[in-house]
C-alpha cells in the first residue's frame, strides 16, 4: 500500500518534472531528459519479465520492430504513426507470442530461455540488414519529414513538446509496473520463479501467466522504439536493435535496481549521463569507450552489487522493514557472502 | 548410370550447395563443441563465445598481416592466445560468481561480450580486415568449391577428434567428464574441481581459437563478427540439447544445410532467417528433441 507521505512526495515530484521545460529552456539538456525517460521507459518495460527471472535478450528485436515498422509504414505506406505504431507493437507482440508460447509451453527456462531470445534479437537485427533495398541496412533510415500536419505525423520541432511526451509515456511505464506489482499475477508469477512445478500444483497456469507478462513487455518495449524513432528521426540496426540493446536493457535494469520501480530509471540516468560525459570528455575518440566501461561495469555489479545501486540503497533504508523474496535473497547472498 | 548422369539428375547448384552445407557444418560443430564443453562441465553459458573467436581472429590477422609470420606458425600461437583468454575469463569472472544464480553467470559473460565487442572497435577500429590470403578454387564436374572452406572442415573435424581422444584417453579428460557428471562426488575423489574447471575453460577457448584461424580464411574481420555465427552457434546448442556433445555436432549440420540451401535463393542473412524459423518451428513439433539433459 502506498502511503500518504509517498503519494505527496511523487505528487510532488510529478509535479516539479512536468514544470521543468517550463522554467529551464536549455535544448541540450532538455534533450538528455528525453532521451533519459524514453530508455527509462524501455529499460523499466525489459525489467516487467526480469524482475521474475524471465531474462530476456529478445528485447531488442522488440525495440527494433517497433522503430522500423513504424518508420517504413509512414514512408512506404504514407501510414500516420497514429496508425503504425499499433501495428508495429502488435507485430512485436506477435513475435512475442510465437517466441514465447513453444518456450512456455515446454518449459524452455533459464539459460536455454535467455540463448532463444538472444537468437531472436540476433535475427531481427539480420532481418533489417538483409532488407537493405527498404531499410537502407546498417547506414540507418530516417522518416520523411511531414509536410502537412505534424500532430498528424507525430514530429515535433519543439523539445518541450517531446519532453512532455516522453514524460507520459515514462509515467505510463511506471504506473503499468505498479499496476503488476500489486496485481495478482505478480504473486503468480514470484511463484513460478522459485519453483515453476510447486507453482502449477498450487493452480498457477504457468503458461498462461508467462506469456501475459511477456506480451505486456514486448508491447511496451515497441512502443519505446516507436517513440525513440519519432524523437530522433534516424535509426539505425544497431542503436535499436539487437543483442547490443539488449544487453545495455539487462545492464541499465540491472545497475539501477531490478526489483525496484525506479530502479531501470535510476539505470538510464547513470548509463546516458556516463555516454555523454564520455562523448563530451573524449570527442570522437570515444567510439566504443562508453561500452567498454559499460561491459565493466556490468561484471563488476553482477559480482558485487547484483540488487543495483536504487535496490540496496533501499534495502539499506528499510533493512527491517521487509523479508526479502527467495530470488532476492539469492541474489543478496552473492553481495555479501555469509549472510 | 555415369556420373553426368547423376549429375543431371540432381540439380548441380543444389548439389553444390548441400556439399557446401557439410563444410559450413564442420565449423559451426566446431563452435558447438566448444560452448557445450564449457556448459557440460562448468554449468554455465559463455553468450560472448562469439566474441572470443573475434579477437582470435584479429590475432590471426595480425599475426599473418603485420608481423608477417606464417600463417601455419600464426594458427598454434592463436589458439594458445584464446585458450589464455578462456582461462582467464573462467577466473576473473566466472568463479567468483560459481555459487550465484546461473543467469548472473551469464549475464556477467555478456557484460564480457560488450567489453570485447568495444575494445576491438576502440583499438582496431571498424574497418573490415582481411588476411589476404586467396586460397585456390576447387573444381569438380561442374562445382566448385571454396579450397578454404575444404581446409577448415578437415582441421575442424581433426580439432574434433583430438577433443575426444583427449577427453577418453587422458586421466585428465576421464576427470573432466566425471565432474560433469557429478559435480559434488569428483571433490570427495581427490578430483581438484578448480583446475578442472580451468582446464575446460581454457580448451573452451582453444576450440574458438581453433575456429578463428579457419573462419579468418572465408571471412572478414570486424568488431562485430561474431555477431554474424554468434546467435546460430546458440540455436544450435539449444536444439542440440545443452552440454550433448552428439546432439550439438548433428544440429550443426541441419543448420548448416539450411543456412547454405537458402542462401541458394536469396542472401546468407535470409539463410539464418530460415534457420531460425526451422528452430521455432522444431520447437512445436519435437520439443523432447530439446530436452536432452535438461536440469
Amino acid at each position: 500500500m502506498m502511503g500518504r507521505g509517498r503519494l505527496a512526495a511523487w505528487g510532488v515530484g510529478l509535479a516539479a518534472l512536468v514544470a521543468l521545460p517550463f522554467v529551464y529552456r536549455d535544448p541540450y539538456h532538455l534533450h538528455i531528459l528525453v532521451l533519459i525517460l524514453i530508455w527509462s521507459f524501455a529499460y523499466t518495460s525489459w525489467s516487467m519479465m526480469g524482475r521474475f527471472g524471465l531474462v530476456s535478450l529478445g528485447h531488442g528485436g522488440f525495440m527494433g520492430i517497433g522503430a522500423y515498422v513504424t518508420a517504413l509504414l509512414w514512408n512506404h505506406a504514407g501510414l500516420s504513426p497514429w496508425f503504425g505504431i499499433p501495428i508495429s507493437m502488435a507485430a512485436a507482440g506477435a513475435l512475442a507470442m510465437i517466441v514465447g508460447y513453444p518456450c512456455f509451453r515446454f518449459r524452455i527456462t533459464g539459460h536455454y530461455f535467455v540463448l532463444v531470445t538472444l537468437a531472436l534479437s540476433g535475427i531481427v537485427l539480420q532481418v533489417i540488414t538483409a532488407t537493405r533495398d527498404y531499410t537502407g541496412g546498417s547506414l540507418g533510415y530516417t522518416p520523411n519529414r511531414a509536410s502537412g500536419n505534424k500532430l498528424l505525423a507525430l514530429q515535433f520541432d519543439d523539445k518541450t513538446t517531446w519532453y512532455l511526451i516522453a514524460l507520459a509515456i515514462w509515467l505510463f511505464g511506471i504506473v503499468v509496473w505498479h499496476w503488476v506489482d500489486r496485481s495478482m499475477a505478480r504473486y503468480a508469477l514470484e511463484a513460478i520463479s522459485e519453483d515453476e512445478d510447486a507453482a502449477a500444483a498450487a493452480g498457477v497456469n504457468v503458461t498462461a501467466e508467462k506469456l501475459k507478462i511477456t506480451l505486456l513487455s514486448a508491447l511496451m518495449t515497441a512502443l519505446a522504439g516507436a517513440i525513440y524513432c519519432q524523437y530522433q528521426m534516424f535509426i539505425t540496426p544497431d542503436t535499436v536493435s539487437g543483442i547490443a540493446v539488449s544487453l545495455q536493457m539487462v545492464f541499465a535494469a540491472i545497475v539501477g535496481g531490478l526489483f525496484v520501480s525506479l530502479g531501470p530509471t535510476v539505470g538510464a540516468i547513470i548509463t546516458i549521463l556516463l555516454a555523454e560525459s564520455l562523448r563530451i570528455g573524449f570527442g570522437t575518440k570515444a567510439v566504443g569507450w562508453d561500452n567498454l566501461v559499460y561491459g565493466v561495469l556490468l561484471v563488476l555489479f553482477i559480482i558485487f552489487l547484483p540488487k543495483g545501486i536504487l535496490g540496496s540503497l533501499l534495502d539499506r533504508l528499510k533493512l527491517q522493514r521487509k523479508v526479502p523474496r527467495a530470488h532476492e535473497q539469492k541474489a543478496v547472498q552473492v553481495a555479501r557472502p555469509g549472510t | 548410370m555415369g556420373m553426368q548422369a547423376f549429375l543431371d539428375v540432381f540439380d548441380i547448384y543444389l548439389l553444390e550447395a548441400v556439399i557446401n552445407g557439410i563444410l559450413l557444418g564442420g565449423v559451426l560443430a566446431l563452435l558447438a563443441l566448444g560452448l557445450n564443453l564449457i556448459f557440460g562441465v562448468i554449468d554455465v553459458t559463455w553468450i560472448c563465445y562469439a566474441e572470443l573467436v573475434m579477437i582470435g581472429m584479429y590475432g590471426m590477422y595480425f599475426m599473418v598481416q603485420y608481423y608477417g609470420i606464417s600463417y601455419f606458425v600464426a594458427a598454434p600461437l592463436t589458439i594458445l592466445l584464446v585458450a589464455v583468454l578462456g582461462a582467464a575469463l573462467h577466473y576473473l569472472v566466472i568463479a567468483p560468481l560459481l555459487t550465484a544464480p546461473p543467469i548472473n553467470q551469464l549475464l556477467a559473460t555478456g557484460g564480457v561480450l560488450f567489453v570485447l565487442q568495444s575494445f576491438a572497435t576502440v583499438t582496431f577500429g571498424i574497418d573490415f580486415r582481411n588476411l589476404g590470403i586467396r586460397l585456390p578454387v576447387l573444381a569438380f564436374g561442374d562445382m566448385n568449391f571454396s579450397y578454404a572452406r575444404l581446409l577448415s572442415f578437415v582441421a575442424a573435424l581433426v580439432g574434433m577428434v583430438a577433443v575426444y581422444l583427449f577427453m577418453t584417453r587422458t586421466f585428465t579428460g576421464t576427470a573432466i567428464r566425471a565432474i560433469s557428471q557429478d559435480r559434488q562426488i569428483m571433490a570427495l575423489m581427490g578430483v581438484d574441481a578448480k583446475r578442472i574447471y580451468l582446464i575446460t575453460s581454457a580448451l573452451g577457448g582453444a576450440l574458438a581459437g581453433l575456429a578463428a584461424c579457419l573462419l579468418v580464411l572465408q571471412y572478414d574481420v570486424h568488431p562485430f563478427v561474431g555477431l554474424s555465427f554468434g546467435p546460430i552457434t546458440f540455436l544450435i546448442c539449444v536444439l542440440g540439447g545443452l552440454g550433448n556433445f552428439i546432439g550439438g555436432f548433428i544440429a550443426s549440420f541441419v543448420f548448416a544445410e539450411i543456412i547454405s540451401l537458402g542462401g541458394l535463393f536469396s542472401d546468407l542473412e535470409w539463410g539464418y532467417v530460415l534457420a531460425f524459423a526451422f528452430f521455432i518451428v522444431m520447437m512445436f513439433i519435437r520439443p523432447a528433441g530439446l530436452l536432452a539433459r535438461r536440469r
